[in-house]
């Protein structure tokens, strides 16, 4: 779906560019063949990206002006039905107001909603540098090593599910699982939103 | 003891092979000199003692793991640095490859309304 706005809105001035986060560039590229992409279709097998933009689940979604400025923070929501059952998010408010952005025809973020992505804290940034070392010893083969690591970092920033679930592929569990489900509904249980939509734009009835 | 450290700063993730008892500054990208540790034009103040890692660490203001064990370690990006970044509203620039092995930067789009999209295929 991405491909087909990107298509849409490429001559009104908006480029769309995806980026996964993925062991290695291997795994992705079913996902971006199937999806004829046109746009820039990167990969980050380091999850850069989602240091440097403090991320902390997937899909994470930001908007970007002509001048390089963030305009809409880091948001989470889809722009296909594929998950609808489960999540409860629906793609029709994110796609029109996607369109009414790029068109012109309305700003990108509500009024009273902040523009700047949050910024993370001393437990966050040392729990990144958990997994840092986990990710590199375990991509070395030595998953025994690795483990510590994993858990340390998912103890300093539990709301962190690019590092929870990320780190599964690596740790012999299915991210897509019942370990994740499991841990979807512990994090739940204890009153938390598994994603964190932005205001305006959030689903009505979120089951995610 | 040497260890391989991980650089948290580098997108490719460098390692360099170090003494965290009595680090080679040079490896870092640092110098030390009366002002300070000092890389280009910025001196950080430390005091006049020995600096093992974990003190470059903390002068730096950058999280660092190290795990001895294992013979390895890891130092973080620092809070403030990506906190400041990301509060200025200027969306950080990346580098990041394509399936062909293309490298595309974010600001090569300066001028173009742009979607950032992280997923994952997991």
């Amino acid at each position: 779906m991405w491909q087909t706005l990107h298509t849409e809105l490429e001559s009104l001035g908006l480029t769309v560019i995806t980026v996964a986060f993925d062991k290695s560039p291997d795994d992705a590229r079913p996902w971006i063949e199937a999806a004829g992409a046109t746009h820039p279709s990167l990969i980050d097998t380091e999850y850069v990206l989602a240091d440097v933009y403090n991320m902390v689940n997937v899909p994470t979604v930001l908007w970007i002006d002509e001048q390089g400025r963030i305009v809409r923070p880091n948001d989470a929501f889809f722009v296909s039905d594929t998950y609808t059952a489960v999540t409860g998010f629906t793609p029709d408010k994110p796609i029109a107001a996607l369109r009414a952005w790029v068109r012109g025809d309305a700003p990108a973020l509500a009024d009273g909603i902040d523009a700047r992505p949050p910024a993370p804290t001393d437990d966050h940034q040392l729990a990144r540098t958990h997994f840092l070392l986990g990710w590199w010893l375990a991509r070395q083969g030595r998953a025994g090593d690795a483990e510590p690591h994993f858990v340390r970092a998912g103890e300093l920033a539990p709301h962190d599910f690019t590092i929870r679930r990320g780190s599964m592929l690596v740790r012999g569990k299915d991210p897509a699982g019942p370990e994740f489900f499991a841990m979807v509904g512990d994090w739940r249980g204890a009153g938390h939103e598994y994603y964190v939509p932005l205001p305006d734009l959030a689903p009505e009835h979120p089951a995610l | 003891m040497a260890i391989t450290l991980i650089d948290g700063e580098t997108a490719e993730r460098r390692t360099v092979t170090i003494d965290p008892a009595s680090p080679d500054l040079a490896l870092l990208g640092w110098e030390r000199k009366p002002e300070g540790l000092c890389r280009d034009d910025v001196c950080i103040r430390v005091g006049d003692g020995p600096l093992d890692l974990a003190g470059v660490a903390a002068a730096l203001q950058r999280p660092l793991v190290v795990d001895a064990a294992a013979g390895v370690g890891a130092l973080g990006a620092s809070t403030r640095e990506r906190g400041s970044a990301l509060q200025s509203g200027q969306a950080p620039d990346f580098v990041l490859k394509d399936l062909a092995g293309r490298e595309w930067t974010l600001s090569q789009f300066r001028g173009r309304k742009v979607v950032l999209y992280a997923y994952a295929s997991w």
